[in-house]
């Protein structure tokens, strides 16, 4: 019982930080943009979320640093590729390279401290109900953050005027220009959106997961925050239920390997990208025509003037 | 009968107009750096009034429309709508003053439903619901079926077309502008649409009408604008016009009668296919059945018929593009090339044009140089030791502008940016300067405007002229009878035997077009029936 309840906990724990990042990502992918930095973005949300935090003694400022440090880098992807046109898969590569390098810098003072964690809910009597009281009734505020995210996502994007907007820029840039649509400032806010919310998932890592700082601590979770986008098919629902997936995964891992299991953890930590090339295949032959993926995706639009 | 009146002499008609214009440029000018694409343009519009827009492409047709749907803002003039000066931030300012638009290359979002897609086209203070509810009550008033819940990929491009109609008509505009409508649709698609034009103008709408097809202008239109190079030609009573004379506005002088030089001679066999047969490479393609024809230097041979007949098929069979397993079907300049790649068959002397000009013809974000390279570097020296001479292309390319009056805005822009006649004039353009002995071209003319396509057409019979030979495919009986000496029909995947074209008339083709044989017995049968 403990152990399942331990196992489901330390789950959401693995799953939050990639469910913030990828809901960050879809909304960015879904107006057109394709940011590979998501990991740079991370990266460096983490190194700003701890130094907030550490300095004014509160995980809410140290997260709110962590936005604003994501949002900071998302802004120099966008003004190189909607102000400049530049390449987005060459500046989201480089976005990251430059992430690592700028949170080292960062962070470089900070290794070795300690900050408070973040506090998990507490009330009484729902938190101490046996298997789902910790569970329900006992997590950061970040845990709960995330999902009413997602929820928000999707019903910006699907319910709101200004959703079908921005998917319209996703499908279509010429179309939505056509009509009059400032289909780059759409982009940009986008843009903004996903480096907010990479850098919180970012600020996570040290502000609730490990209440300390190390270099390169995202370890890839912006890489697979981008499979998972891809692995939803770029629909909120589908991106809760691989986040929770992708997760369950990186944890099974460890126990596996505690259990003795003899399958090597390499193979586990290649589960996620392993499952987001099989639904790839999956999702072209189920359609015929048309396409999950928002037909603009990753395209350089220079609007006539 | 007084409306048409007023109509044919513009210049009084400002003075005393019982109606004034809805919406009217005033010096209209629209500057890209140094290029004018509008010279102060002068255009009224009236309500119950479809007023025509012609011009040949580049003529400044779709800046025009652009500058009113406040896509672009114009350089200096003004618009009035309703006599008053206004500025229009953008297609929402345009739309909530009632100016609606229904674009040539549709606007449209392939992965949205019909009902977003119009709920984007609108202001959005409709709720959803009431929007959807409506947009299907609108689609019924008009005839123009539609499902809101469909999305887009699924229609057909007659159903697309219906979109963006019922999207314009939904903000309920007075003045709807409409870009060559018909060019996609098929005749009957497009009867219908007359219909409803008919309709908004009899509500007292105005309506803008862009389109190069002349016989449409005359049939539909009360008014038409000429615009060339940027400049207002003339308005003038469509009606009051014929085809020969708006022609003559539109490009600015006679358009040269395409005329063969008395006395070709044939020489000998340059192009012979014998007994093809070959399996469609798609599920849906077409069977090519036993083909057989010669065709001797000097002469041209035009293939017309239905599309989707086999003509894909033939010109990937001749060009190379699909191999023959005997050798022998298909003979160039004697030499028996079925097997033959096409850098292979291009070295016997052969040169094709396809019917698609983006992606089949040329490589659409690749500089006019570096096409010309892709076709001419087995046999056209632009190629030295492997290295690109760059100088020899750029040659070409202004070689094949200067020939066949390439207009462009740069010396060597990508191909994508050129119109379609211009692209057209530059592909058909590059395979001849080559001077090949035997060309094969498929629908040499088609959305290309008259003035472009007489010189295309001048060019094939000034190449047969100089001893080439010309196969020539196409869907428009005219242009063929204009200039092929012989014309073979198309049918399910076989070749009639070919006619001579003075004995080829519409009749004979049209029957041989829908199947029918041309035996004497049988033709007697179909008539008696």
């Amino acid at each position: 019982m403990e152990l399942v309840e331990a196992i489901i906990l330390a789950v959401l724990a693995a799953s939050t930080p990639l469910l913030i990042a990828a809901t960050g990502e879809l909304v960015t992918e879904r107006s057109g943009v394709l940011n590979l930095g998501v990991e740079g973005m991370m990266i460096v949300g983490a190194a700003c979320g701890f130094a907030g935090a550490w300095l004014t003694g509160s995980t809410f400022i140290g997260a709110l640093f962590g936005i604003v440090a994501g949002t900071l880098v998302s802004l120099i992807f966008a003004l190189m590729t909607l102000g400049l046109a530049v390449n987005q898969v060459a500046t989201g590569l480089a976005l990251t390279i430059l992430g690592i390098g700028l949170s080292g810098l960062i962070g470089a003072g900070f290794v070795g401290e300690r900050i408070t964690p973040a506090v998990h809910l507490a009330i009484p009597g729902l938190t101490e109900i046996p298997l789902i009281g910790r569970v329900l009734f006992g997590e950061d505020g970040f845990v709960y953050f995330s999902v009413a995210l997602i929820v928000g996502v999707w019903w910006f994007l699907h319910r709101t005027r200004a959703g079908l907007i921005l998917r319209a820029c996703g499908d279509n840039h010429v179309s939505a220009h056509a009509l009059g649509y400032p289909v780059l400032r759409i982009r940009t806010f986008a843009v903004m959106f996903g480096g907010a919310c990479a850098g919180l998932a970012g600020a996570y890592l040290p502000l609730a997961y490990t209440p300390f700082f190390i270099p390169g601590m995202t370890a890839g979770r912006g890489w697979i925050a981008l499979a998972l986008v891809v692995f939803s098919s770029w629909r909120p629902g589908r991106l809760v239920v691989g986040a929770y997936l992708f997760g369950a995964v990186t944890i099974l891992q460890l126990h596996a390997q505690g259990w003795g299991v003899g399958i090597p953890s390499q193979f586990m930590s290649a589960l996620p990208y392993l499952a987001t090339v099989i639904v790839l295949v999956l999702l072209s032959r189920a359609r015929t025509g048309g396409s999950s993926a928002p037909a603009a995706l990753g395209t350089v639009f220079v609007p006539d003037r | 009968m007084p409306m048409h009146q007023r109509m044919f002499d513009p210049t009084p008609q400002r003075l005393h107009s019982s109606e004034p214009p809805l919406l009217q440029t005033v010096e209209l000018t629209k500057r890209y750096g140094d290029f004018i694409a509008n010279d102060s343009i002068d255009i009224e519009i009236r309500p119950r009034e479809i007023h025509a827009l012609l011009g040949e492409n580049g003529a400044g047709k779709s800046t025009l429309v652009k500058a009113i749907y406040g896509l672009i803002q114009p350089s200096a003039g003004e618009i009035r709508w309703h006599g008053e000066p206004i500025v229009l931030s953008g297609p929402s300012d345009a739309r909530s003053r009632g100016i609606g638009m229904v674009f040539q290359h549709f606007s449209l979002f392939d992965n949205l439903t019909v009902a977003e897609n119009v709920a984007l086209g609108l202001d959005g203070k409709e709720p959803f619901k009431d929007m959807s509810a409506r947009l299907e009550q609108v689609s019924k008033t008009y005839g123009l079926p539609l499902d809101p819940r469909r999305e887009v990929w699924q229609l057909s491009v007659g159903e697309r077309q219906r979109i963006e109609i019922v999207r314009a008509l939904m903000q309920d505009p007075k003045f709807l502008i409409l870009d060559e409508p018909t060019a996609v649709l098929t005749p009957q698609e497009a009867d219908q649409l007359f219909i409803v034009l008919e309709r908004l103008k009899a509500e007292g709408r105005a309506i803008l009408y862009i389109s190069h097809k002349l016989d449409e202008v005359k049939r539909l239109c009360d008014t038409a604008t000429i615009l060339r190079g940027g400049r207002k030609i003339e308005t003038c009573n469509p009606q009051r016009e014929t085809a020969a004379s708006l022609a003559r506005m539109m490009v600015g002088g006679e358009i040269k009668q395409v005329r063969a030089a008395s006395g070709r001679k044939t020489t000998v066999p340059r192009l012979v296919v014998n007994d093809l047969s070959l399996a469609p490479a798609e599920a849906h393609g077409v069977r090519l059945e036993h083909i057989s024809f010669e065709l001797k230097g000097g002469e041209i041979l035009g293939i017309a018929g239905v599309a989707g007949n086999g003509q894909d098929e033939l010109f990937a069979a001749l060009s190379g593009e699909r191999l023959s397993k005997h050798s022998g079907t298909v003979v160039i300049e004697g030499i028996a090339a079925g097997h033959l790649s096409i850098t292979q068959r291009r070295k016997l002397g052969a040169a094709f044009v396809p019917e698609e000009r983006l992606g089949h013809g040329t490589a659409p974000r690749m500089k006019l140089s570096e096409n010309a390279l892709l076709t001419g570097h087995a046999a056209s020296g632009m190629v030295r030791h492997g290295f690109i001479d760059t100088a020899a292309t750029l040659k070409t390319v202004d070689r094949a502008t200067e020939t066949f009056d390439v207009r462009k805005a740069k010396r060597d822009p990508e191909a994508a940016s050129l119109s379609g006649g211009n692209l057209q004039k530059f592909i058909v353009g590059r395979e001849i300067l080559r001077n090949p002995a035997v060309l094969v071209v498929s629908q040499p003319t088609w959305g290309v405007d008259a003035g472009a396509a007489a010189i295309i057409r001048q060019a094939l019979l000034d190449l047969a002229t100089a001893g080439a030979a010309v196969l020539v495919t196409s869907q428009d009986l005219d242009e063929l009878a204009e200039i092929a000496d012989r014309i073979a029909v198309m049918f399910h995947g076989r070749l009639s035997a070919p006619l001579a074209a003075s004995e080829a008339s519409r009749e004979k083709l049209g029957l041989l077009m829908g199947g029918s044989s041309l035996e004497p017995k049988e033709a007697t049968h179909a008539v008696g029936a």
